[in-house]
């Protein structure tokens, strides 16, 4: 088929991407949506195999293809299959490595099969393409895969060596990579310098993500997946092909938007999350005497504060998920709903270690998502809730944000200390990410209950029940 | 530098590089204005989603894979296995996990 009608096709690809992404906007559409982003996809592919660069390729060049596909789509459904819901964040992170590594991978072969001296060399735009196509994609590999380590909890990780003076070092390989870059690129030669590039790239990768943990993983994997679309969109100007930019750019963008949400709901900038560190400032109060008026509970009294109740807000956190509790806190909501209690949920952005993570898990336990509440439309009705239940969520709800010489100043956080009664589910009063200690636990209106997330849940259930 | 603008000068034809700027400049910007619009409860889906549509490399390794003679015939079979992981297992992931949600 000839250039101009693959390119059509491939027009019609990307408006389905577009539509496709469209489609995300509401949970009602967004199977329709993902799907129409699976039919762009297979046009896109199907075009591509009949396009005339391809239909030389022979019979064993059409065999190398599919079983390429063959095997890509056997590991992938497997994959996809297989994984439980609550590992997702480290799958997501997964792909997002390997769309990476192929993106550098074709760029390496374009530079294979095109590089010569002299007047056939590649040409400027298409070196510089090719160049930030090797950068992007191999730090996109390294650092999805130190990310999926990360969140899988990966016992290598442990013996992995940690970086001493972090920031200097990430700024010695972040600028002799750049500088390798533009020097492949200004050269227009690049023999093996393109993989010395690639390999200088994965180091930075890993550097990059290595020293980066806990509550701003988020973060990390939002702006990841927006450097896999720009890594794709980097070996369509490469190929010169508008589908690569064109769905590249989309995911680029896609990545950059969810970066912002994420350290807005932190209120740090990028910079700072990336090489700033987070922890106790000179004006952080001493934990004893924050802790000195904690007043501990038991699965009893909660579940008495909960059958007078009328309205219940439920606070998940990054523990919640840790504890597996989503299915004890669904039995949980639904016998309070059973009785004509309010139940909601009041999720704030950056809880758990992805974004979204929150939601992904309560919708596995079958809560309906009109249940799930952000943050600023909680926190309008929380003064008008009697039993606020926090479970296993810690920096989300410190109420020091408040105070301007905090560590987590000006954060957002969840109102959960102006609910009449804040219950707090914990196994103890160790600080979270922040490494602050929170005086919401030791507040007038809040109760300890120190246990197991889910053991903790289940008891207040049984004790509802009997009483 | 200057031999970018001597390219930029040289020919009356449409760029290839300019116009390829101009559809990655606007398609960022499409992009900017659906993303806004999506709600907290479906980052997840959305990361994932996306993530599947960055796997269009796929495009590029079929390219390569049938175009390229030789070693990078080998890189674009790579690519493709890479790819297509990323593309199928990405779809369906996020496939299973919308299905996940539910409506009162």
């Amino acid at each position: 088929m000839s250039r101009a009608w693959v390119d059509l096709v491939y027009l019609i690809a990307a408006v389905l991407f577009i539509l496709g992404l469209k489609g995300l906007t509401h949970p009602r559409t967004a199977v329709r949506g993902n799907l129409m982003g699976a039919v762009a996809m297979l046009l896109a592919v199907l075009v591509t195999l009949v396009d005339q660069q391809v239909l030389g390729a022979g019979v064993f060049g059409y065999f190398l293809i599919f079983l390429g596909m063959a095997i890509g789509t056997g590991i992938g459904v497997w994959l996809a299959i297989t994984i439980r819901l609550e590992s997702m964040p480290e799958l997501v992170a997964l792909f997002n490595g390997l769309g990476g590594a192929a993106s550098f991978v074709v760029a390496g072969a374009y530079v294979w099969a095109n590089d010569h001296s002299g007047p056939e060399a590649i040409g400027l735009e298409i070196s510089f393409a090719t160049a930030a196509s090797g950068l992007i994609g191999a730090v996109t590999l390294t650092g999805s895969l130190v990310a999926f380590a990360k969140l899988a909890g990966h016992p290598l990780l442990k013996k992995m060596p940690l970086i001493p003076n972090s920031t200097v070092v990430n700024a010695i390989a972040g600028g002799v990579t750049l500088l390798l870059a533009l020097l492949c690129a200004v050269s227009r030669s690049y023999d093996l310098w393109f993989w010395v590039l690639v390999l200088a790239s994965l180091g930075l990768g890993y550097c990059l993500t290595i020293s980066i943990g806990g509550a701003d993983m988020p973060v990390v994997i939002a702006l990841l997946n927006s450097y896999s679309g720009l890594a794709a969109a980097a070996t369509g100007f490469v190929l010169e092909n508008n589908v690569l930019i064109i769905a590249g750019s989309l995911v680029g963008a896609s990545g950059l938007i969810l970066t912002q949400i994420m350290c807005k709901a932190m209120n740090r900038s990028l910079t700072n999350v990336l090489f700033g560190t987070l922890g106790p400032t000179g004006d952080t109060k001493d934990a004893d005497e924050v802790y000195q008026n904690v007043k501990a509970t038991g699965p009893d009294e909660v579940a008495m504060l909960l059958d007078v109740a009328r309205r219940v807000v439920i606070v998940p956190g990054y523990g919640m998920a840790v504890a597996q509790a989503q299915h004890a806190v669904r039995d949980l909501a639904n016998f309070l709903m059973d009785k004509g209690i309010e139940v909601e949920y009041g999720i704030h952005p950056v809880a758990g270690r992805m974004p979204g993570h929150m939601n992904v898990l309560l919708a596995e336990a079958d809560i309906p998502y009109e249940l799930l509440k952000e943050m600023d439309e909680i926190n309008t009705s929380m003064e008008q809730t009697d039993v606020c239940l926090v479970i296993g969520a810690n920096d989300t709800v410190n109420p020091d944000a408040r105070q301007a010489n905090s560590a987590i100043a000006g954060m957002p956080i969840i109102d959960a200390d102006k609910a009449r009664t804040c219950v707090v589910i914990k196994r103890s009063l160790s600080p979270g990410f922040a490494g602050i200690p929170n005086p919401l636990f030791s507040a007038d209106n809040a109760l300890m209950l120190f246990a197991d997330g889910k053991q903790a849940v289940l008891d207040i259930l049984s004790a509802l029940k009997e009483g | 530098m200057f031999y970018a603008l001597h390219l930029l000068a040289a020919s009356t034809a449409a760029n290839p590089l300019v116009l390829g700027l101009t559809i990655f400049a606007l398609a960022i910007f499409v992009g900017i204005e659906i993303i806004t619009k999506i709600p907290p409860t479906l980052h997840t889906p959305l990361m994932s989603g996306s993530n599947a549509i960055s796997g269009i490399t796929l495009v590029g390794a079929v390219l390569a894979s049938g175009e390229y003679p030789g070693f990078a015939k080998l890189l674009g079979f790579i690519a493709i296995i890479l790819a297509t992981i990323n593309v199928v297992g990405g779809f369906l992931v996020t496939h299973r996990m919308l299905e996940k949600f539910k409506s009162r």
